[in-house]
């Protein structure tokens, strides 16, 4: 029976992709969906995708992350499996705002129960912050009662990607 | 299996399975769209609910439509395609009504750019609603390939939305102009169409470049049918609007005569026949091809063709004559309103001898058709009797059988229109049609028609043959009908007291016995007619009694005003206060129904209105009341520098003229501006009102107000004027002057003309005067006639022409219908009225003979002597 449950009865998994505006965002999510580097353009609004990983099916959700669509963020937040927050490495003025608008969000009711990857994407580029000081400019160090972890990747090379979504998926199957 | 139980059940059922939705439930079903994964079919039907109650005019809040617009966004997740067109037409519905919805911005754009057709070209519609000014940029890219995409549909709906565009942003046709270019070459008839519409959009206000686009389309012509429509229309347009050379166009509109399409061979005639440019020949072409359209198999060629005959049978008749075997035919065509249009394109067209055949047709068959088509018979039957007088017995018989038919108000009032016009062009049909009248009333249901109907029988029947007839007709209605019936009756009985001496007894007892009547208004008005008809025993004084004039309501209360503020000494003077103007009747083409008669400001009103602001002339004019108007004339060429025209304003003692100014030079800025008159010290001016400021292209307006002569025989002269003022030269591009002093200049103007007419307000029709009872008692009223015989010029050889030239000479208005004259009459006596201002009364009378000319007794006869001396000399 748990058998044929576990063939069945298993629901895509709901995941939101965030982020400041120009992180990276739409590349991560069509680079996991068609495993190449598309161009964009911002996106105003969202995007909406399914994505195959390792025989898990997870529905992907990409919300703009410019300053006028982030208010719409919440009208997305119910049932969410987990969070992909993403950081532009290279941009260390707006790490402040980025840390800001993580902690915001996770004080959402909607999304206690929601697993969190942070992704220190763009480590390509020369004179980036290292994940240690990503992780430490968010203020991870202080995350309480969440199951996260922060990778290093790098969209355009598609490097630490499949790290994270190894562990995202061990993490989700976990919780269940 | 349920699912499908359930849906047999409703259509056994037999109903609509939407028909008892309430919207908080629906809404509230809403939010099934949140939920995680979707159930498109569940989805789709939810959606569908929403869609039907918007479409069935249900208003959402601001709220209720932004929840239910961001829960439909999650259904972009699914991948359903029936469900994702629903999502869009979800978008498009509420777009309007919810905040922030250019949320799905992204999703649109991409769906418009991807692999699956069936969503692109709807895509694309939907993300057109949602685009604001400052969105446009960011789906330009997408719109101008859209539009040049190789699916049509893509095409198609690309081009449509960037027509809706322009209400956004005005230039977005122009920006696209290029791709819509491209796509005009394409080999699709839709997508040809929507780029020619965009490309006219993006050159509508630049005049020459539609003209270019129109001739360069022209010699390759367009190979969609729709497209070819188009251009016709635009051409058509061309030709209406614009002072260039019609002949290519209408060439152009010819040659698609012979086009493949019916379509455009349609709209090709259509446009010839109602283009007011086109000669007998382009019209004959035209009527051929409608001609064969008669005889098509196809309904809807058959109705275009004879609905576009009928049309033009008002202006060519002769030209639809050539069609008439064909229009017999369609006489008992199985379809009535092509049937009903062919009789009445054959009533305008056909000679006097076939209308009582036809009449006999239409007979046949007009209970079958609907109201709609009765009215247009019933016009039909209407330009018939002004074009036969002397079938207006037939026409009247015909028209009172279609007035006790069943029908609704509309087409009764256009009946009972019919008949009263046709009354009033011809006095032989006045007691036929008063008698059909008499009996439409005995059964008639309504209030408005039956109120006008006795109104009319107060003012026509006093004058037939046998008044006292109407009398029972009238009374009846005071037993048997609603209030506003039973006093409109007996204001009717009251006229006819008036009018005739011999009923005046009799009526007395039936007044009396309305004095009973359970209405007030019925009572009111029987008391207040028993009363004056009892105590005056004067004819001439009674009946302005009995129907008060119609008096302009502002003037009224405004001589009034003064009048109280006054000693109150003299009697108040009714005859200063102009009457009020009513909108005429629209002509008898277009006209449908009866509309209500709305008073307005007369044209003396409107302008006392703008005199009084200016605070020089208030002062004059504050206790006067403004007794004439003239027309506008103009000082001035129409295409010299300085443009003036001129409107005298008449009052008792003043002259106000008013001289409208425009300066037309780029480079001149005028200060100081007025028209000097020389008066020869006949007229003292009183003051001159300079126009500070004349601007290029600006108008503004100077006053000079003259005070009339005491002897009233100098004031009709002709007057010097020179406009007078400081020139300043300044830049044309910023309109600044370049110099602060300017410099003194004077142009000379047109002779400004005082005339007879100017001084005279004619009163006619609308005070309702007894002419003959007045005329006849000016003696006892120490009013003064003068008589003279005249013989009229050699060019006037008719009675009509010397009837107008003296009207509009005079400025009196004819009384009676006195100005109409009987076709094959050789004399004719017309009566006039009018005040001299002042309040003078005039009252005047013109026997005309027709020999080889036409010579005339003319009587004029007035309290003031001057007065009527005046008016014999001018004529002289």
């Amino acid at each position: 029976m748990s058998y044929f449950r576990s063939l069945i009865g298993s629901r895509e998994m709901r995941i939101l992709i965030l982020g400041l505006d120009g992180a990276g965002k739409t590349t991560i999510l069509y680079r996991l969906q068609v495993g190449e580097v598309v161009t964009t353009i911002p996106t105003i609004g969202f995007n909406v995708e399914q994505v195959t990983y390792k025989n898990l099916k997870f529905q992907v959700w990409d919300l703009g992350g410019q300053t006028s669509i982030r208010p719409y963020w919440r009208c997305y937040y119910s049932n969410t499996d987990a969070i992909i927050y993403v950081v532009d490495s290279a941009d260390k003025d707006r790490i402040g705002i980025s840390k800001d608008e993580l902690l915001y969000m996770l004080r959402e009711d909607e999304l206690q129960n929601a697993i969190l990857v942070v992704l220190a994407n763009k480590q390509d580029m020369p004179g980036c912050l290292s994940v240690a000081e990503v992780h430490q400019a968010l203020g991870l160090d202080a995350l309480k009662n969440r199951t996260f972890q922060i990778f290093k990747t790098s969209a355009k090379r598609g490097e630490g990607l499949d790290q994270a979504m190894d562990w995202l998926s061990n993490a989700l199957t976990a919780k269940k | 299996m349920n699912a499908f139980k359930r849906e047999k059940k409703e259509e056994e059922d037999g109903g609509n399975p939407f028909q008892h939705l309430e919207k908080t439930s629906v809404l509230q079903e809403a939010r099934t769209f949140n939920d995680t994964p979707v159930n498109p079919r569940k989805c789709a039907h939810i959606l569908t609910k929403i869609l039907y109650l918007l479409n069935q005019g249900e208003q959402l809040g601001t709220t209720e439509a932004t929840e239910a617009f961001f829960a439909m966004t999650k259904l972009f997740q699914s991948r359903d395609v029936v469900l994702r067109r629903l999502v869009y037409l979800g978008i498009k519905e509420l777009s309007s009504v919810a905040e922030d919805v250019i949320i799905v911005t992204s999703s649109l754009t991409k769906d418009m750019t991807g692999k699956e057709d069936m969503y692109r070209a709807a895509a694309i519609r939907a993300l057109c609603t949602i685009t604001d000014g400052a969105m446009l940029a960011a789906i330009e890219r997408y719109m101008k390939q859209a539009i040049v995409d190789r699916s049509a549909g893509v095409s198609s709906a690309a081009l449509v939305s960037t027509l809706h565009l322009t209400n956004v942003s005005g230039d977005v046709a122009k920006r696209w102009a290029n791709e819509a270019q491209e796509a005009l070459n394409s080999d699709n008839v839709m997508v040809q169409y929507h780029a020619l519409g965009v490309l006219y959009q993006a050159r509508k206000t630049d005049k020459h470049a539609v003209i270019k686009l129109v001739a360069k389309l022209m010699r390759s012509s367009p190979k969609s049918p729709y497209a070819a429509c188009m251009l016709i229309r635009m051409a058509c347009k061309l030709i209406d609007e614009v002072d260039v050379d019609a002949t290519e166009f209408l060439e152009f509109i010819e040659s698609c005569i012979r086009h493949k399409s019916e379509m455009v061979v349609y709209e090709a005639a259509h446009a010839l026949v109602n283009l007011g440019k086109s000669g007998t020949r382009e019209i004959a072409s035209a009527i051929s091809v409608l001609q064969l359209f008669c005889g098509s198999p196809k309904p809807t060629l058959r109705y275009a063709a004879v609905q576009a005959l009928n049309k033009v049978a008002m202006s060519h008749p002769a030209a639809v004559t050539a069609c008439n075997l064909d229009l017999e035919n369609l006489i008992t065509d199985s379809n009535r309103s092509i049937a009903t249009l062919a009789i009445t394109t054959l009533l305008k067209t056909g000679a006097e001898s076939s209308v009582d055949r036809l009449m006999k047709q239409i007979a046949t068959f007009v209970s079958e058709i609907s109201d709609e088509f009765k009215v247009v018979v019933v016009q039909a039957i209407r330009s018939l009797c002004q074009k036969y007088p002397r079938k207006h017995s037939v026409l009247m018989n015909f028209l009172s059988a279609m007035l006790r038919d069943e029908g609704g108000l509309e087409y009764k009032a256009a009946i009972v229109d019919t008949i009263i016009a046709v009354m009033e062009s011809n006095h032989e049909a006045k007691e036929s049609g008063l008698a059909h009248l008499c009996e439409f009333i005995e059964d008639c249901e309504h209030t408005s028609l039956a109120v006008r109907i006795l109104h009319l029988l107060g003012q026509e029947g006093p004058t037939s043959k046998n008044p006292s007839r109407y009398i029972r007709f009238i009374y009846n209605r005071v037993i048997l009908e609603c209030a506003s019936v039973r006093a409109a009756a007996v204001t009717a009985l009251a006229h006819f007291a008036a009018a005739c001496p011999v009923l005046l007894p009799n009526i007395l007892v039936l007044l009396s016995r309305c004095q009973l009547d359970s209405d007030d208004e019925v009572r009111d008005r029987a008391t207040y007619y028993c009363t004056i008809l009892q105590e005056n025993n004067e004819n001439s004084s009674i009946l302005p009694l009995v129907q008060p004039p119609q008096l302009s309501l502002p003037s009224l209360e405004r001589a009034l005003r003064n009048y109280m503020n006054s000693p109150m000494q003299e009697d108040f003077d009714i005859s200063q206060i102009p009457t009020a103007q009513t909108i005429e009747e629209p002509p008898p083409e277009v006209m449908t129904s009866v509309k209500p008669q709305t008073l307005r400001l007369s044209r003396e009103e409107s302008f006392m209105e703008s005199l009084s602001k200016v605070p020089e002339l208030s002062a004059i004019i504050r206790n006067e009341i403004l007794f004439k108007s003239s027309p506008v004339f103009e000082l001035t060429e129409s295409e010299t520098e300085y443009n003036v025209k001129c409107i005298k304003h008449c009052f008792s003692d003043y002259l106000i003229l008013q001289f409208d100014c425009l300066n037309t030079l780029p480079d001149q800025l005028l200060e100081d501006v007025r028209v000097s008159v020389e008066t020869q010290d006949i007229y003292d001016v009183v003051c001159e009102i300079p126009c500070k400021r004349l601007p290029y292209n600006e108008p503004g307006s100077t006053y000079t107000v003259l005070k009339f002569p005491e002897d009233i025989h100098s004031t009709v002269i002709s007057l010097p004027t020179t406009l007078r003022f400081i020139a300043l030269d300044c830049n044309p591009a910023t309109g600044m002057p370049e110099s602060e002093q300017g410099y003194q200049d004077e142009y000379m103007l047109e002779d400004l003309e005082i005339t007879l007419r100017d001084q005279v307000r004619g009163v006619g029709s609308a005070r309702n005067l007894d002419f003959q009872s007045a005329w006849e008692s000016a003696a006892s009223r120490n009013f003064i006639t003068h008589e003279q015989i005249f013989a009229l010029g050699a060019t006037v050889n008719t009675l009509e022409l010397a009837i107008n030239s003296l009207v509009s000479f005079l400025g009196l208005d004819p009384v009676d219908r006195s100005d109409r004259v009987k076709s094959d009459a050789n004399q004719h006596t017309l009566m006039l009225a009018g005040v001299f201002r002042g309040g003078k009364e005039l009252l005047a009378r013109a026997k005309l003979a027709l020999t080889e000319q036409v010579t005339m007794q003319f009587t004029v006869r007035s309290a003031d002597p001057d007065v009527a001396e005046l008016i014999i000399s001018s004529v002289g």
